[in-house]
């Protein structure tokens, strides 16, 4: 029963999809919108295929950046939470500043990062630590800040070390906050390390889709959008299985 | 022997005296209430009774111990059982004994050994999400047993449940507390489960709160079945009743 649900429901979102492809196929094949501005899905296909191999090694490249700049992303972010969680004067600190360094835009600081750190990998992993701590900082914070109150005063009475109360209570508490935040970092990652090229780099993703613009070539362009979709999709997805994998007491679908 | 005892405490908040001068005391396999309408302060005296607040003036005694304001001397129980989610009921149940610096696998151990006893036999590898509000509470209990032997503190730990669960929970309750030699301190505002369960009741009235009544209840056990039906029962419940409202 569950299970025919939920194909249904996929089933509306499929067809929405295939109507929209049918639609764009139409306009761009029968000349609505002349096909140099909008080049028609079959024709993406097809520039996807041509350049099928350019464009593999190029994700290589943008997914190193992005994973790299992740992991570190992920464990500042978890450290500075936990710091600020800890020491309320840390919190009152760094909080404001945290939320500062959001307010830049990256594509203003991602030239001083190149400006800074040259045309390698360096700025462009900085660039996507600075954007993916962020949610990771904050959903953990929030996460270890709303941990029920009664369960640590439980501990307490238990004669539980702040230590152990964060062990056993708070940070397993803060798990679930915690993934929903690096869902958000992961796909951050990707787009981050794609912009950082755009400023100037030697391979990736970002680097491909800027010389394609200039030659015009918006089939390829379409091409790389669609892949760092799906490449994003893809890291969003092996988020939720880790998550499957690491909370096994979260009751499964069918239990609900 | 008096295993728990609590001598003339007060504690005020933020200027309001909240507790005046509260005595009472917990002998060995007892089960006395603490009965009074909300706000009265058993709130208060709960949390000074497991130490995380520290009373102005009093003493708290746990078998000849001063256990004034100290934590990690007597565990308590809910009306919210406060399983951790992400535990086994072992773990769960097992907790406190980690806590204390036992070794994993020999509390878990320690604490599989009362699993049938507390009536959750094969619930060992469960999450408590899969289990009812009544086996909660079980391990609850357990985890409560396993922390302190002598001494449970209960804050209405069954109110949640409905009243045929209630009822059992009850009975079996009674016979846990038995076999295990517990003394228990239940914190209260419903009558007729404090006449149930209750050797002794204490009626704490008033602002601040102070006890104003000891009642005991003498009726020897097992208690019938349907004492709660019993014109003993409901003179008990009338004076109780009329204690309470001014």
């Amino acid at each position: 029963m569950k299970r025919c649900q939920s194909i249904t429901s996929k089933l509306w979102s499929v067809s929405a999809i295939a109507l929209l492809l049918v639609v764009w196929q139409i306009v761009s094949s029968t000349g609505i919108v002349e096909k140099y501005l909008l080049p028609s899905p079959t024709d993406v296909i097809k520039a996807f295929i041509e350049d099928f191999n350019i464009l593999m090694e190029n994700s290589v490249v943008t997914l190193q950046e992005a994973i790299i700049g992740l992991f570190i992303g992920v464990a500042v972010g978890f450290i500075v939470a936990v710091i600020m969680d800890r020491f309320l004067y840390m919190y009152k600190a760094v909080y404001p500043l945290i939320i500062l360094t959001q307010t830049i835009p990256t594509v203003a600081i991602a030239p001083l990062l190149v400006l800074w750190f040259g045309y390698d990998v360096a700025p462009k992993i900085i660039l996507v630590v600075l954007t993916t701590f962020f949610p990771i900082a904050v959903g953990m914070l929030n996460g270890l800040k709303s941990v029920d109150k009664d369960y640590i005063n439980l501990m307490r009475a238990m004669g539980a070390s702040s230590h152990q109360i964060f062990i056993h209570v708070k940070l397993p508490m803060t798990m679930s906050p915690f993934f929903s935040a690096l869902r958000i970092s992961a796909s951050y990652a990707v787009v981050g390390a794609v912009i950082s090229e755009w400023l100037g780099g030697f391979a990736g993703l970002g680097v491909y889709m800027t010389r394609v613009r200039k030659a015009f070539a918006f089939d390829k362009m379409f091409a790389v959008i669609f892949l760092i979709s799906i490449i994003s999709l893809l890291l969003i997805k092996l988020v939720d299985l880790l998550q499957k994998m690491c909370m096994p007491w979260e009751p499964k679908e069918a239990d609900k | 022997m008096s295993v728990l005892s609590i001598e003339k405490v007060s504690k005020s908040f933020e200027g309001e005296l909240i507790l005046k001068d509260v005595s009472m005391e917990l002998r060995e396999g007892e089960l006395v209430s603490v009965l009074g309408v909300s706000g009265s302060g058993k709130t208060t005296l709960f949390n000074l009774i497991s130490g995380l607040v520290k009373p102005d003036e009093g003493r708290i005694i746990l078998e000849e111990e001063d256990v004034t304001g100290r934590t990690g001397k007597v565990s308590y129980m809910l009306q919210k059982d406060l399983l951790l989610p992400h535990k086994t009921i072992l773990d769960n149940a097992a907790l406190p004994l980690v806590l204390k610096g036992m070794s994993k696998k020999d509390a878990r151990e320690k604490a599989s050994m009362l699993i049938e006893e507390f009536g959750l036999a094969g619930t060992e590898k469960k999450y408590p999400a899969q289990l009812s509000g009544g086996m909660r509470q079980r391990v609850a209990l357990l985890r409560t047993y396993l922390f302190s032997e002598k001494v449970a503190l209960l804050d209405e730990p069954f109110s949640a449940l409905d009243m045929l669960t209630k009822q059992s929970m009850h009975a079996w309750y009674l016979d846990v507390m038995q076999k295990i030699k517990l003394s228990t301190i239940f914190v209260t505002h419903d009558i007729d489960e404090a006449i149930t369960l209750s050797d002794r009741i204490y009626l704490i009235t008033g602002k601040p709160g102070t006890i104003t009544k000891e009642i005991i209840i003498d009726v020897p056990r097992p208690r019938p079945k349907d004492f709660n039906l019993t014109t003993e029962f409901l003179s008990y419940k009338k004076e109780i009743v009329s204690s309470l409202t001014p």
